[in-house]
């Protein structure tokens, strides 16, 4: 009786005596959600492109950030850094193209799975053999002091991120809509066989998809690398990101934005409010939870497509 | 010339299902259990009892269970490290509660336990299915090790949340857990609990349960049609696949490591089970061991090759060098074969049929 | 592409290379010491600069001495990644290495030194876990071949309650007091909990935990509840890797002053407060040794061993907090030879036979100055019951560029955690079935 309350009303209580509190914990989970969104955005681009579940992202996440610091600590202005760093990105997706998409073609999606784990470990050993595993301080010029509006606290670094993934998911949206490449990719995605017989190159759009999601992954690593600072650690945010994937389905952007924030914001709460009587710690699980229940209702994700099933 | 088949006649129905109706299959499958059981443990240092063979084993029978839900049963899982933990502690909790249970009525209902487990986790797997089931049971990982770890009544108010195994006797004094055990004894206890396990597992993929796991597996609605219930078979395959994951992980705890906290079965341990049945080959049972021999013995050899060329002194770089061939190979192998060694082996036998002469 | 048959060749030779006899050291009159060091995976970061400046001092005995009284050390590496199987595997291949196999095992992780410990005992190999692992095993009549000098986290945490008494004025002013602690939820950040409790019990502060999952890359829940409901006077954290940089990060983001924030000793290098930049000044970090290149075995190191190119390192690395504890441990390693050369003579030897050493060593003031490290840490003397020595810790601050010593040399609360370490001990001992040798 006396847990049953602890879990069910005292949590409650607390919410009422203290709004100001859970809105600040609300925002603060909304914004950290963004971050999630914004490494769930490249998992989200591939799969629909290419129907290839990359678990590589995380590691290129790392890898676009050991790039992009490792060219500043020479030395280089940032522009120049940004840019080369491109490079090595758009180099990475056709080497992975060349590489490990072409000759798996048609085998079954979770062969494709295990080959993207395999370029995991490629990547994470190549980048730090390259750049080394020293944590390395990435200062992009966002303060992290509080901030405090209306009463509120934010995160002003939170904020930063979330305008920054505004804007990335905006300029995608742009490309997507109003570039050929970007109706040749909505047209893969949509029938990959539809899409050839009129004539779209589709290991030229599968080397595009990568790109993009290699660049999002460096966008990710700039943002995650300036909050953790850049080492190994950065390439397990993917695990961060797979519970917001499957919330809003592995085929829709919209869906990685809403996922993010209702794992984003629900963790948080949890975490705050129902952490101590359940003895703490308990966001990894609780988003795994949140994720699963959605999925008992929708089980294509909320904005996935329907799944349907023929014999 | 020597794998051949002709005037081997079957005079009976029991002769023509027997598990390796070919002669030369018998005959190799004994030489191999005799060398696994008598030659390995007379000839094998220490160093490759504990830190090879008994990882080798016991991952073994891990990917075993896992294949039997996702290389049968068609329902890919990342679970498997949170039921191995389950195993392990309920194995601690029964041998430290009930000191007087015989370690395998420990093992046993170490693995019955983690099967419930495995069966409340697997309810969701008849509304879910592909890849949003594996990140679902993503969730039983994540909530398991937390429960592990956050309860102090599962590691006995251990106040680092470490269990050490108990000693555990076969018979006698002989031990075969905790670290009075020989190696060369908990190498044969682990060998024969996963012998047997392998045996049934492949009996039971040839009985009625075992064509109803492959029938789901491959189209639910189809296997459904022709009278399959998937919610029994969906939820049998969990069970068993379960079953063999609790016992491995309390193998894992009791023979191999002795001392274990909730967080040796992180999200690495499920990974790795399930690149061992994707490069030992999905469905089936062979491959399950090839791949666990695969991934266990590949770092560390390369590990070792990279030392003896001369890489001493840069441990950095041969760990990196490590991950990197560790990944090209994994990609090299699924490129010349998808699917995994097992099919290689088979491709193999069906040469050697027609060796010298094939045509 | 290779065809199949290649493939297999390939592999089928592998297995061939593998299953040769691997490599052995050709010395005889040498002192075997493995290194078990993680250069890579999620906390290589940290043990790097631990494993250089362990392979430095190593390095420095043979090329300034000639080795330990003339006994030339041989070591090797061998990279964990903080993986439990890992260091297992690691442990098994070098056991039985060199003329007398391995003098010393540092598993440089609390969850491979609980895998070790019995196997260890088993083997009759000491393990020295310098500043982790089990606690417990301070008690050398249970343990006699685990030694945990100069301090365990028990009493560190002593240490840390009497630092924060002590700016509070006195421990009468604990009374009351809101004290969190933010630690790694695992076998290693559990440690401190019920020292820290029973002190709330006798001098009346509030505890309260906050977990944080590992690896720790998001803590925004922990630190707004710290921050904005709990608001505690002090937070003491048990963190390890990227945790304690997104900790200061996160704590310096909801506004938590920083000279109220102290870590562990695992949670004060370089590497916690770097990435945290300027957000990071004014954090405090328990320490039990010396920090910065300016000691006299510093020189050396730089004269022998950098200037020869020998260095395992970067040179201006050299200094740093992780690796002035990889220092700490070869030299005590090295301390512990010398003593026990004094019982058994100068020649390699045998796992048992350093054990002794330890057991018998005496690091005085003295022998410290003759070493270079006068004042770099306290004296450390063994017994056989206590393996743990000494204790004492004090507090260091960063004030953005080095770390600088802000308390007195601090010692432990030993009528608290003594009682506590022989109580878990036999505890442990009875679970085992072992009889506790006599050390009258």
């Amino acid at each position: 009786m006396e847990t049953l309350s602890a879990v069910l009303v005292e949590p409650f209580v607390a919410i009422a005596e203290a709004p100001m509190f859970f809105f600040e914990v609300l925002i603060g989970g909304l914004l950290s959600g963004v971050m999630y969104a914004l490494v769930a955005l490249g998992f989200v681009l591939i799969f629909k492109a290419s129907g290839v579940f990359n678990f590589a992202q995380g590691a290129m996440v790392l890898f676009a950030a050991l790039f992009f610091v490792g060219f500043i600590d020479l030395g280089w202005p940032i522009w120049l850094s940004l840019v080369v760093t491109v490079g090595v990105m758009v180099l990475l997706a056709l080497v992975i193209e060349r590489a490990v998409l072409r000759p798996l073609v048609n085998q079954d999606p979770i062969i494709l799975f295990m080959a993207t784990i395999g370029i995991t470990f490629f990547l994470d050993g190549f980048g730090q053999t390259l750049w080394g595993s020293d944590v390395r301080r990435l200062d992009i010029g966002i303060p992290d002091d509080p901030l405090i509006v209306a009463g509120l606290y934010v995160n002003q670094f939170d904020i930063y991120a979330a305008v920054i993934c505004g804007l990335l998911v905006l300029g995608l949206a742009l490309f997507f809509q109003f570039t050929p490449t970007g109706r040749a990719l909505r047209a893969v995605a949509d029938d990959h066989q539809a899409a050839m017989s009129v004539g779209v190159p589709l290991n030229v759009i599968w080397a595009i998809v990568w790109t993009v999601a290699g660049i999002v992954g460096l966008v990710a690593g700039i943002m995650w690398g300036a909050k953790l600072g850049v080492q190994f650690n950065l390439a397990l945010i993917a695990l961060k990101a797979l519970p917001v994937l499957i919330l809003g389905g592995f085929t829709s952007v919209p869906g990685a934005i809403v996922g993010g924030l209702i794992i984003g914001a629900g963790e948080k709460v949890a975490e705050v409010f129902w952490g101590e009587v359940l003895g703490g710690a308990i966001e990894d699980w609780f988003a795994y939870m949140l994720a699963m229940v959605f999925l008992l209702f929708r089980p294509q994700g909320l904005f996935g497509e329907k799944i349907i099933e023929r014999v | 010339m020597i794998y051949r088949e002709t005037g081997q006649f079957k005079t009976s129905y029991a002769a023509d299902q027997a598990i390796f109706p070919i002669a030369q299959d018998r005959l190799g499958m004994l030489v191999i259990l005799a060398v696994a059981f008598v030659a390995v443990p007379l000839m094998a240092s220490d160093y490759w009892l504990t830190t090879i063979l008994l990882p080798f084993v016991i991952y073994g029978l891990a990917a075993l269970g896992l294949n039997i839900l996702t290389g049968y049963a068609g329902q890919l899982s990342l679970g498997t490290g949170g039921f191995m933990a389950c195993g392990a502690f309920a194995a601690y909790k029964l041998a430290t509660a009930f000191p007087e249970l015989h370690v395998l009525v420990v093992f046993a209902l170490s693995g019955l336990i983690t099967a419930a487990v495995g069966m409340l986790f697997g309810l969701p797997s008849l509304r879910i299915k592909g890849f949003y089931l594996a990140v679902a049971t993503l969730a039983a990982q994540f909530f398991l090790l937390w429960l592990f770890n956050k309860v102090p009544w599962f590691t006995n108010y251990s106040s680092s949340g470490v269990i050490s195994a108990p000693p555990l006797a076969i018979w006698g004094e002989t031990y075969v857990t905790g670290f009075e055990a020989t190696p060369r004894a908990k190498y044969l206890f682990a060998l024969t609990v996963v012998t047997l396990l392998a045996l049934a597992a492949k009996n039971m993929t040839r009985l009625k349960i075992g064509r109803a796991w492959m029938a789901i597996r491959d189209m639910d609605i189809a296997a459904e049609i022709i009278g399959i219930r998937p919610l029994a078979t969906k939820l049998s395959a969990f069970a068993v696949s379960s079953f063999y994951c609790g016992v491995a992980g309390a193998l894992w705890a009791f023979a191999y490591t002795g001392a274990v906290e909730a967080l040796a079965f992180d999200i690495n341990v499920s990974f790795r089970i399930l690149f061992m049945i994707i490069i030992g080959g999905l469905g089936s049972i062979l491959g399950s061991f090839l791949g666990a021999g695969f991934i266990v013995l590949l770092p560390i050899f390369l590990n070792n090759a990279l030392l003896a060329m001369g890489m001493a002194e840069a441990v950095a770089l041969a760990s990196h060098l490590e991950f990197m061939i560790m990944g090209a190979l994994i990609i090299l192998f699924l490129i010349v074969e998808p699917h995994g060694l097992a099919r290689l082996w088979q491709i193999l036998k069906e040469k050697l049929r027609k060796w010298p002469f094939p045509y | 592409m290779m065809n199949r048959r290649q493939t297999l060749g390939l592999a089928a030779g592998a297995i061939a290379f593998g299953a040769m006899p691997l490599r052995l050291h050709a010395q005889e009159n040498a002192q075997f010491i493995p290194s078990l060091v993680y250069r890579t995976g999620p906390y290589g970061p940290n043990g790097e600069p631990f494993a250089n400046g362990a392979a430095d001092y190593y390095t420095l005995i043979n090329a300034r001495d000639g080795g330990i009284n003339g006994v030339e050390i041989v070591f090797e590496e061998c990279d964990t990644q903080y993986n439990n199987d890992k260091g297992v595997e690691c442990y098994e291949r070098l056991k039985n290495k060199g003329p007398t196999g391995a003098a010393v095992f540092s598993p440089l992780s609390t969850g491979i030194t609980y895998a070790l410990i019995e196997r260890a005992r088993a083997d009759k190999i000491p393990i020295f876990s310098m500043g982790y692992g089990r606690t417990d095993a301070s008690y050398g009549a249970v343990f006699p071949h685990v030694f945990t000098a100069p301090a365990t986290y028990w009493s560190q945490a002593t240490s840390l309650i009497q630092y924060v008494a002590a700016q509070e004025g006195g421990l009468e002013a604990l009374e009351g007091k809101k004290i969190a602690l933010v630690y790694h939820d695992s076998a290693y950040g559990k440690e401190p909990i019920r020292t820290l409790e029973a002190l709330a019990e006798r001098f009346g502060y509030k505890l309260s935990l906050f977990p944080v999952a590992h690896p720790g890359l998001e803590q925004k829940a922990t630190w707004l509840k710290v921050g904005r409901q709990v608001r505690p006077d002090w937070v003491l954290m048990w963190g390890w890797g990227v945790m304690n940089s997104t900790a200061i990060k996160e704590a310096a983001a909801v506004g938590f002053p920083m000279e109220r924030f102290i870590g562990n000793w695992w949670s004060g290098s370089e590497n916690d407060v770097t990435p945290a930049g300027d957000a990071a000044i004014g954090y405090k970090s328990a320490n039990f040794h010396g920090a910065g290149a300016t000691w006299p075995v510093h020189e050396d190191i730089f004269k022998h061993v950098y200037d020869a190119g020998k260095g395992a390192g970067k040179r201006e690395r050299v200094g740093e907090v992780l690796y002035n504890r990889g220092v700490t441990n070869a030299m005590i390693v090295v301390e512990a030879i010398r003593t026990a050369q004094e019982i058994h003579g100068n020649k390699p030897l045998t796992g048992w036979q350093v054990r002794d050493g330890f057991e018998n060593l005496d690091l005085s003031a003295e022998r410290l100055t003759e070493l270079g490290l006068a004042d770099f840490m306290q004296p450390i003397k063994l017994s056989c019951e206590d393996h743990e020595g000494g204790g004492s810790v004090y507090v260091q601050q960063w004030d953005g560029k080095t770390w600088k010593r802000v308390s007195d040399w601090i010692p432990p609360m030993r009528d608290v955690v003594w009682p506590m370490i022989k109580e878990s001990a036999l505890a442990y001992a009875k679970e085992k079935g072992i009889t506790p040798r006599s050390c009258t």
